[in-house]
């Protein structure tokens, strides 16, 4: 299915919709947040990018600690990498849209600080991976530490925003957005189409590094 | 009633038998205790190590505000654990690490490896509690609720740098791979041990509860991680 080319056309035109329909959509005026509300289909539909890129990489990890089949610890490799991508581009996209409602770039907020966290755990990963040179042994130990660091995930990210008062949309409940900010026409494009757009363009990107990694091997071994 | 002893005495050597299964983690421990005992290395090294911190503290900053206070004494833990518990995977070559495979199985080994670290952690955090009141002042409004949670927070970090231990022990470069990887990992449970230890100044506020439960469920599952990953680490 991945070599098939249908998903990566939905894919841009599931992001051109995103993007046009986002600057130009109609959105409901909140005080405070005004036109910044539009940040809903980059900042947190790249979030939950993020959050399924990971999910990836956990599942290849998982399949390489049962099967010892180096391919998948390429893909748990390559899925990590996306997510910190997007996670990055979260947290900056997040940045920007904090100085124009919070007045400031960073304001040590717990959401913040949590994001933070999880991305400096995950870049961990590829630190711990680059130490060691040993094949076998580097994919082994990669595979145990990735899916403890995606354990480390639940607190930062999930638990600790919902415990603490936080500035964030969603306040106390849900730490990513407040579903009363946003209406029809909004959810019209953030769960049909932003979403997913982002989402497949993280496979897209992770495809094409797998198949680079693997050509690599093979012209290494 | 005379059926039901009956069937209690027949049981007996069944469950001498289930706790003599057990007993490979009891005489692994026994066996760090004893070289601990016997050495007294890592003992004396880490309390050299944290009562001249402690002393370089004192003498750079007198006696701090709790806020300052409290930050340090979480900053000295990390640093003990690291120091602590990095040792308890080096001091065992590879050889005897594959002796004891044989003989023991990796679950044991490792839940062998969790006891004593978290005893030794919990004996650390005590003797720095007490240096730190000794030498930093005690800023503290009830002295007895941060015992017990500097208790909790010594064992909760050993057991998270026990699991880092021994991923670092088959990676080589230890001593420095255990700091990279360990300090983001450590940096969610450090702040809710630094959240938590507000009881123990007076500054009560809402949700402290849940903070405790969940460093708890923390713990948990990262024993429950360890031992389901930890035999991956050995399989060579």
């Amino acid at each position: 299915m991945l070599r098939q080319n249908w998903w990566k056309i939905v894919c841009v035109i599931l992001l051109f919709y995103t993007l046009i329909a986002g600057f130009l959509g109609e959105v409901p005026a909140k005080p405070i947040l005004n036109e910044t509300i539009r940040n809903l289909y980059f900042h947190v539909a790249m979030w939950m990018a993020m959050m399924i890129t990971f999910i990836i990489s956990l599942v290849y990890s998982i399949l390489y600690l049962r099967t010892n089949k180096s391919v998948y610890d390429i893909y748990a490799l390559e899925y990590a990498k996306t997510g910190i991508v997007f996670g990055s581009l979260g947290v900056l996209t997040g940045s920007i849209w904090a100085r124009w409602t919070w007045g400031a770039w960073w304001s040590n907020d717990p959401k913040q600080l949590g994001a933070i966290i999880a991305l400096l755990i995950y870049l961990a990963y590829l630190v711990l991976r680059n130490s060691m040179t040993d094949l076998d042994k580097r994919a082994r130990i990669g595979a145990v530490y990735n899916i403890f660091a995606f354990a480390m995930l639940f607190p930062t990210i999930w638990i600790i925003p919902r415990m603490v008062e936080s500035l964030h949309p969603g306040g106390m409940g849900n730490p990513a957005l407040d579903t009363r900010d946003i209406d029809s026409r909004m959810r019209a494009i953030f769960y049909p189409a932003a979403v997913p757009g982002w989402t497949l363009l993280g496979v897209w990107i992770t495809t094409l590094r797998v198949r680079l990694a693997v050509l690599a091997e093979k012209a290494g071994s | 009633m005379s059926l039901a002893f009956a069937f209690y005495i027949l049981a007996l050597p069944q469950n001498f038998k289930a706790i003599r299964s057990n007993s490979p983690i009891l005489t692994l421990f026994k066996k760090d205790l004893l070289l601990e005992v016997r050495q007294q290395y890592s003992f004396y090294g880490v309390l050299l190590y944290v009562a001249s911190t402690i002393f370089v503290l004192y003498l750079a900053m007198g006696q701090p505000e709790a806020p300052v206070w409290k930050g340090l004494f979480w900053m000295m833990q990390l640093f003990v654990c690291v120091n602590a518990v990095a040792k308890s995977f080096l001091q065992e070559g590879r050889e005897r690490l594959l002796y004891f495979y044989t003989i023991a199985g990796a679950r044991d080994f490792i839940l062998s490896k969790l006891l004593f670290n978290a005893l030794l952690m919990l004996v650390m955090s005590l003797l720095s509690l007490g240096l730190f009141l000794l030498m930093l002042g005690d800023p503290t409004t009830g002295a007895l609720w941060f015992v017990l949670i500097s208790v909790l927070g010594g064992i909760s970090l050993s057991l998270v740098f026990t699991f880092l231990a021994a991923i670092a022990a088959r990676a080589q470069q230890s001593a420095a791979l255990m700091a990279i990887m360990g300090f983001p990992l450590v940096i969610p449970q450090l702040l809710l041990l630094n959240k938590v230890s507000s009881i123990a100044f007076g500054e009560l506020q809402g949700g402290l509860g849940g903070m405790i439960v969940l460093l708890a469920g923390l713990d948990a599952m990262i024993i429950v991680l360890t031992i389901i990953l930890f035999p991956f680490l050995w399989k060579d």
